[in-house]
């Protein structure tokens, strides 16, 4: 077995590029030593992590029936499709429906308004397209004279590549609609929930590996929860877990870099100026959360003549002139991203929510837990 | 799909009689019908097909209508195909030279079936009203014994023809623009003949078998697990999926085993004549790569679970078109 990398410890670098990322002898022996560690602890442990990529590499290959039973391991607020709130996607239904054009990642098509969706929107005549980058949505704007707003969603990774394409002079009938969501902040909400069991927090390797490991420090420093940056393979994310308890079990509240390969402790500088220069933190809603201060990414002043909001009136009241559905009330998807329950503890799931009529964002994206739960099974007995 | 399928328009259809004694009908909701006559069985399918684009890499909309009918006959058994029929509708307006290219290339896949066209129809719609092109096949064919999807049992080995997601990924790679290095391209092919040696080599052991086109390997599986009333079990490692098909795939965030393909087959055959029709397939040039991927049990029946080599989950049946993921 590799030995776990300090995000300071070059010498060990090496030893975690050795890993050959699905091989499964190595996955029973990390396995096997995680067993050890919890029966160490001798009682259930919780931990949690903050990415859908994690949970579809979790749940694809099946990572759960070999993990120890006493490991819980929760999935929070990582789906950047999930946490879009209501609001924000009522905005591009509005657009839509005043026959400005909405390009958007093929996630967020389906993610359901106030009482719609973009896909609802579409199917009444709206233009919508699906674009697999930023960089697509700019070439449409470039192919016609039509308003073209891109609906930008995800992270501090994806809106790297938003203002990648902001900063270069995109044609004028171009704009952002920005729902980018930045993850530091909505830790801290996690672990100051009062219900919270979360004993340490697997981060994401991609995100990390523009903002740097180091990012997590002050968190560990207030909070006394240790951080492990893991990537995503399979046994990147064993290798992530297994470290993460026995910093539980030694009570070490660290930040310790298991992706040593791409990410280093001060992260991309060239993609973090870009990203500051675009964007700014401001508070707003996560879906089904809480307001999270410094949550949300938007643009600022300087890039007004980009920005969806400045340039249209969106009025989306007059969406609101019939109440959502009474399902909705029963939707328990913020609790399950911050980990208070699980898939299972909703009335809704694989009955009245089901990927192909879903309730909640959670059962929409590809990174949302529902629908990883209703796709591969959950945690099963297999 | 299929509740649209079962709830609305077969409905009153399934329960009535069927017009020749055992023959398989609607309510069976397989890739055809099998009527008895005399001693042998007619098989009948029908299949429109419409794709976008309509000539992508590996093909093009005349051949998927000549394979696709054909596979549809030989998946129920009729390895032999009697004779095809043709409607066409076209779009106002509908390039000639495209007409004459789609017409070469059905030709030249009816020659590769051994079958022939036998009647057809033309129809022209206004600008607008179609887009493009619209081709119905309907097939006849007769075989000896019918093959099922539903006739799987504990025990069965399940068998691939080939690699699975080559269809979906060329087509989305072509739809969406989007450039992989390497070489993508459609499997789409008539594989009667594949299909004719492994049910020789069998000699009376295959129990099923289903090609798997829309929703891919996972939706066929499913279909002849729940129809069977078996749990099947997959090995993730032994299944070939090209290299290629698998980094864009990942890439995109889908899952090859959702991925349509118009080329292959899914078979079950008894465990003790599995391994001889491999050998047989595998001797076929549309068969080199042929496997034994998974077995049916007595567990969990109706349900599919993969066994990833690093755990195990169950395999989920595709909802709607793929869609690619975001990060």
């Amino acid at each position: 077995m590799a030995e776990p990398v300090r995000s300071t410890d070059a010498g060990l670098r090496a030893g975690a590029a050795e890993l050959k990322f699905r091989d499964p002898a190595k996955a029973r022996e990390l396995a096997g030593a995680m067993e050890s560690v919890c029966e160490a602890v001798g009682r259930e442990v919780s931990v949690m992590h903050v990415c859908g990529s994690h949970e579809q590499s979790i749940a694809k290959y099946g990572l759960r029936t070999i993990l120890p039973r006493r490991l819980d391991v929760i999935m929070g607020p990582g789906c950047p499709v999930c946490v879009t709130d209501v609001p924000e996607v009522d905005e591009a239904v509005v657009l839509a429906a005043d026959g400005v054009r909405v390009a958007t990642y093929g996630d967020m098509v389906r993610v359901p308004g106030t009482v719609k969706s973009l896909a609802d929107a579409q199917a009444e005549g709206a233009r919508v397209d699906v674009v697999y980058s930023a960089a697509q949505a700019v070439e449409i704007a470039r192919g016609t004279a039509e308003e073209v707003v891109f609906f930008a969603s995800g992270f501090e990774t994806t809106a790297v590549a938003t203002a990648a394409v902001i900063v270069a002079d995109p044609p004028p009938n171009f704009s952002v609609l920005s729902a980018h969501k930045y993850i530091p902040p909505v830790m801290e909400i996690v672990a100051e929930m009062p219900a919270t069991r979360v004993e340490g927090f697997l981060a994401a390797g991609h995100a990390a590996t523009i903002t740097g490991s180091a990012l997590f420090e002050p968190f560990v420093e207030r909070h006394g929860i240790p951080v492990v940056v893991a990537g995503f393979e399979p046994l990147d994310v064993l290798a992530g877990l297994l470290k993460l308890v026995e910093l539980v079990r030694d009570q070490e509240p660290l930040v310790v870099n298991m992706y040593p390969r791409c990410v280093t402790p001060e992260g991309n500088r060239n993609a973090q100026e870009q990203l500051w220069r675009v964007f700014r933190t401001m508070g707003g809603r996560w879906r089904g959360i809480a307001h999270v201060p410094n949550g949300n990414l938007r643009l600022r002043d300087e890039f007004a003549h980009v920005d969806t909001r400045k340039r249209f009136q969106i009025a989306v009241e007059r969406l609101w002139s019939h109440a959502p559905s009474a399902l909705t009330q029963v939707c328990i998807c913020g609790d399950i991203m911050a980990g208070i329950a699980s898939p299972n503890d909703c009335d809704l799931f694989g009955k009245e929510c089901t990927p192909d009529a879903p309730v909640g964002a959670c059962m929409v994206s590809n990174e949302g837990t529902c629908k990883i739960w209703h796709q591969y099974g959950g945690h099963p007995d297999l | 799909m299929r509740m649209l399928i079962e709830e609305t328009l077969a409905a009153g259809f399934l329960d009535e009689a069927a017009p020749t004694p055992d023959s398989i009908g609607l309510a069976a909701m397989d890739d055809g019908a099998a009527l008895r006559l005399g001693d042998q069985w007619l098989v009948v399918t029908t299949d429109s097909h419409v794709i976008h684009p309509i000539f992508f890499p590996g093909g093009d909309i005349g051949r998927l209508a000549i394979a696709g009918t054909v596979n549809d006959l030989a998946v129920m058994g009729a390895t032999r195909p009697l004779a095809l029929t043709s409607a066409i509708i076209v779009e106002e307006g509908f390039r000639q030279s495209d007409l004459a290219r789609l017409q070469a290339s059905m030709r030249e896949t009816c020659r590769e079936a051994g079958v022939t066209i036998v009647t057809g129809d033309t129809k022209v719609m206004g600008r607008g009203e179609i887009d493009g092109i619209v081709i119905n096949t309907t097939g006849l064919g007769l075989t000896d014994a019918v093959v099922p999807d539903a006739g799987l049992e504990p025990g069965d080995r399940l068998l691939v023809t080939g690699s699975i997601g080559d269809h979906g990924i060329a087509l989305m790679a072509e739809r969406h623009e989007l450039d992989f290095e390497g070489e993508l391209a459609s499997d789409v092919a008539p594989i009667n003949g594949l299909l004719a040696a492994a049910l020789a080599a069998a000699n009376g052991a295959v129990t099923a078998m289903k090609d798997p086109t829309r929703g891919g390997l996972a939706s066929a599986l499913h279909e002849m697990a729940e129809k069977s009333g078996v749990g099947i079990t997959v090995h993730e490692p032994a299944i070939p999926v090209r290299p290629t098909v698998r980094s864009a795939a990942e890439m995109l965030g889908l899952d090859p085993l959702h991925i349509a393909n118009e080329g292959k087959a899914v078979l079950g055959v008894k465990r003790e004549r599995a391994e001889e029709a491999l050998a047989a397939m595998r001797e076929h040039p549309l068969g080199r790569e042929a496997a034994i991927v998974g077995e049916c049990v007595d567990e969990n029946p109706g349900r599919v679970v993969l066994d990833t080599g690093l755990g195990r989950r169950l395999v989920s049946e595709p909802e709607g078109e793929p869609l690619p993921r975001i990060c």
